[in-house]
């Protein structure tokens, strides 16, 4: 008895620290943001006393709409790209020689660790109108000198997936390393063609390597800010931008609570689902395995 | 049967893809003309008015202060979370713990962020270099903890019995035999948290006040107003300063290995 007691205490004592840490600067500071919603905004940027639904009618707002929906398919988009690009790469990956697969994920690590901001600017570099993209393209006739390559949803689409394809390669290989390859063979001995084998077999094999991979990049997908800030236009705008104008632009942090709870709302259905579905899976989390 | 080429296509093409904007960039970056359209001459004239700006040293002070602050809060957090999850397996406790450390992972930046200045704003904190160090560690937390407990899935705890059993105390077990033997573990996660703090822009942007700008902010404010080569410049420093990094990590971690 006095054993448990201890091994309690002890248990608690280890946990404290990150736990009250997270619960007050992670948890409560969640759940403010459906508090401050509901709290009237004061004309110089702060939160008013009383309470009031004036946001949550602001969220009826005719331009929404418009808004959530690019949000929503730029993520699709950039998450299929993603993925799509990332299982090739995977098979490839955990099938070759040892020294060309630290090679690969050496290559695919090294702009993952590099500055986001600089990653981004380089694309507006080399889209730039005055960059050497524009000029090539024009020169081969591809496209009409007036095109603009940049402020565009599709430059916002092409730069999430520059920037978040590392998230789908490194949960995919990682799958994928754990895949054992004979069954390919076995299939393919008993007349499946490859693009059978690799359809019926190794994708469901790697199965919890996508899920993981659709996770890690549609979730923060759906909050992308600083790319269609930097990349896009005025048509390319995401739920993101909106927080940030609300935030920074028209100083008004209950508008920008709104918006917040709402993406909150967005991201925790897809998370809890793909959580759920993983879970089932495997009992032991794959996030561990995978050596995030 | 020979094997497709396909996977192979797509992963150089794809790798191809990852390096071509930051070859043209650090290319353009030793380009005397101001748009990157046509080369004018080779020169280091951008570097030279770059040492010459005094808030990108500024910039940079902020930023290293907050990310130490950061790591060394994180890595001591971080660690016992580990240690936690990973001795009380299974516990209620240690599932509502895992749940806490896991989601800020994959949340996107932007919420934690409002979040986080709306906590501030609510409990009239003057926001600085402190609040931005403090919103740092809250999310490096959740990357040292998970880095540490990987390494801990390998961890044999019957050398933590034979050190008691031969008459070691609590504090002797924790400082001679776990801390050194998890040292990789926590060194790789403040690593990790060390450069998401010096990376990270969505976060800082929301929590800094007058006077904290952090080098990402400072980097966001010249790429929206300021002059395209400077920044060439100052990326191509970050990029060497990274690369020389990673893959000296990669280096010495391989070493390790086959050492081991």
């Amino acid at each position: 008895m006095k054993a448990e007691h201890r091994r309690k205490l002890s248990e608690w004592l280890v946990t404290l620290p990150s736990f009250v840490w997270l619960l007050l600067l992670f948890l409560i500071p969640t759940v403010l943001v459906f508090a401050i919603m509901f709290k009237p905004a004061t004309p110089y940027g702060g939160i008013g006393e009383g309470w009031t639904l004036e946001t949550f009618w602001t969220l009826g707002n005719p331009n929404y709409p418009a808004i959530v929906w690019r949000t929503i398919w730029l993520s699709v988009a950039a998450t299929a790209l993603c993925i799509l690009l990332a299982t090739p790469m995977g098979y490839y990956m955990a099938r070759v020689s040892p020294a060309r697969r630290r090679l690969v994920l050496l290559l695919v690590i090294l702009p993952f660790w590099t500055s986001f901001l600089v990653r981004i600017f380089a694309w507006k570099v080399l889209l730039h109108p005055e960059g050497a993209l524009k000029h090539a393209l024009v020169f081969l006739g591809l496209i009409a000198p007036e095109t603009s390559l940049l402020y565009n949803a599709y430059a916002v689409l092409l730069v999430m997936v520059y920037t978040e394809l590392p998230f789908a390669i490194l949960p995919i290989y990682a799958a994928s390393e754990k895949f054992d390859f004979r069954l390919i063979e076995a299939a393919k001995d008993l007349g499946a063609t490859s693009f059978l084998a690799f359809r019926k077999i190794f994708l469901p094999g790697i199965r919890v390597g996508l899920l993981t991979a659709f996770l890690m990049v549609f979730i923060p997908s759906l909050g992308s800010y600083v790319i269609p800030d930097i990349v896009g236009g005025p048509t390319s705008e995401m739920i993101g931008n909106k927080i940030a104008q609300r935030t920074f632009v028209d100083r008004n942090l209950p508008h920008a609570a709104g918006l917040s709870a709402l993406l909150t709302v967005a991201v925790l259905i897809p998370m809890v689902a793909i959580t759920a579905l993983r879970r089932k899976e495997s009992p032991k989390d794959a996030l561990i395995e995978e050596g995030v | 049967m020979k094997p497709s080429r396909f996977p192979l296509i797509v992963t150089w093409a794809v790798i191809a893809f990852f390096y071509i904007p930051i070859v043209i960039l650090v290319a353009n970056s030793f380009n005397s003309s101001r748009f990157g359209g046509s080369w004018e001459s080779t020169s280091l004239k951008w570097y030279i008015r770059l040492m010459n700006e005094p808030s990108i040293w500024h910039a940079l002070t902020n930023t290293l202060v907050i990310a130490g602050a950061a790591t060394l809060i994180s890595m001591v957090l971080g660690t016992s979370a580990a240690f936690a999850l990973h001795r009380f397996a299974g516990s209620k406790l240690q599932k509502l713990h895992y749940s806490i450390i896991y989601t800020p992972l994959v949340l996107p930046e932007i919420l934690m962020g409002l979040s986080m200045l709306l906590f501030f704003v609510a409990l009239k904190v003057q926001l600085g270099l402190a609040t931005i160090a403090v919103a740092h560690v809250t999310f490096c937390l959740s990357y040292v903890a998970m880095t540490v407990l990987a390494r801990l899935q390998d961890f044999d705890f019957a050398i933590i019995e034979a050190a008691q059993d031969l008459g070691a105390g609590w504090w002797t077990t924790v400082w001679k035999v776990l801390l050194p033997m998890l040292a990789p573990g926590i060194l790789a996660g403040g690593l990790l948290a060390f450069t998401l703090s010096i990376d990270d822009f969505v976060i800082s942007f929301f929590v800094a006040g007058p006077g904290s700008t952090t080098l990402p902010i400072k980097i966001y404010s010249m790429i929206k107003y300021g002059a395209p080569p400077l920044i060439n410049a100052l990326s191509t420093i970050l990029l060497t300063i990274t690369f020389l990094c990673v893959i000296a990590s990669q280096y010495l971690s391989n070493r390790g290995r086959q050492a081991a």
